[in-house]
């Protein structure tokens, strides 16, 4: 069972890789985006461990309630609010519970998931978070390794696709040949629940 | 037109840049004339002053021009649509009766200004907000 300890690691740990990776994902985002993806992340992602250093939610739900809250009030950029609304939506559909299974986890993150497809208007192919998401949450039910690995494979396979979303959708087919940076950083929040299970 | 005299529906534009935000709110208020008394706030940029979105800065502004008649929120393009939108599904960030606008954001600007101005309520304004779109230049 995950209580609000994994929780908070998982999101200490996507802290982490997302400030060492941050200017990886800001090259990224500068031949297709306006390069400050990393920075506004990190900046995100700083002000989530600060809060969770002063506040201690006790129940999953309510620990990524907390976190998709101060995503959306620091970022910046549109990945505050769809990171926030991934984060918010998994803690509501988690409810009060204090400790949750993987299995209920994996139907939390999709309606998360969900809730990002409404937000942002955003499908499969997009070339957007979408697309390491998606496969991610399909592959939860199997394993935290095994979802990770689908998020990095469909980050990387962004990188033919045209971009019909967000600002890199203006620049048409010179948006392909690049990796999407927003599923690159999806892939390595993912790739975080390893991390916190350890 | 408002049944509840009195109150004025507030208008709150967000921009990306706090100079856009401002400006527009400047001319949008100029062309509303001698009758401009809707409240109208800017939330552009990021808290520290450089080019985004911040959440803090809308919540800010609504409180500001929410006089009970509801406010009117337009905004530029991406990561503006999206805190508005993130925002309003929080439920309790912004004032009761608080509406994303669907309109250009200078054109439904000085139209949302002027008709809230007049006195009309929140529907109007976004009514003639949205009629903005329909306006052809050639």
């Amino acid at each position: 069972m995950l209580d609000a300890d994994f929780f908070r690691r998982w999101m200490t740990a996507a802290a982490a890789s997302v400030d060492r990776e941050a200017d990886r994902l800001t090259a990224l985002d500068s031949p297709i985006g306006d390069a400050d993806h990393g920075s506004n992340l990190r900046r995100g992602f700083r002000a989530v461990t600060a809060t969770l250093e002063k506040e201690a939610p006790d129940t999953p739900g309510a620990l990524l309630q907390l976190a998709g809250r101060q995503l959306i009030s620091t970022v910046g950029g549109a990945s505050g609010p769809l990171y926030g609304t991934l984060l918010r939506r998994t803690g509501k559909a988690l409810g009060d519970a204090p400790e949750v299974g993987e299995e209920q986890l994996a139907g939390a993150l999709r309606a998360g998931v969900e809730a990002v497809m409404a937000l942002g208007g955003a499908a499969p192919g997009d070339k957007t978070m979408i697309d390491a998401l998606v496969p991610a949450v399909d592959a939860l039910g199997t394993s935290f390794e095994a979802a990770s690995a689908a998020a990095e494979e469909g980050a990387v396979a962004t990188t033919p696709l045209q971009a019909r979303k967000g600002r890199a959708s203006y620049l048409g087919e010179r948006s392909i040949g690049h990796q999407d940076p927003g599923a690159t950083s999806s892939a390595l929040l993912i790739a975080a629940l390893v991390e916190a299970r350890r | 037109m408002s049944e509840r005299s009195g109150q004025v529906v507030g208008i709150v534009l967000v921009s990306h840049s706090a100079a856009v935000a401002e400006s527009v709110a400047e001319l949008a208020k100029g062309l509303a004339g001698g009758g401009g008394s809707a409240p109208v706030a800017a939330a552009g940029g990021t808290a520290d002053g450089g080019l985004g979105t911040s959440a803090e800065l809308i919540t800010t502004a609504a409180a500001t021009v929410d006089r009970g008649a509801g406010v009117a929120v337009l905004m530029d393009l991406g990561s503006a649509v999206l805190t508005v939108k993130a925002l309003l599904a929080e439920g309790d960030e912004l004032p009761e009766n608080t509406r994303l606008v669907d309109a250009p954001f200078v054109e439904g600007a000085v139209a949302a200004v002027v008709t809230a101005s007049a006195g009309a309520d929140l529907a109007a304004v976004e009514a003639a907000a949205r009629e903005a779109y329909t306006y052809r230049k050639e």
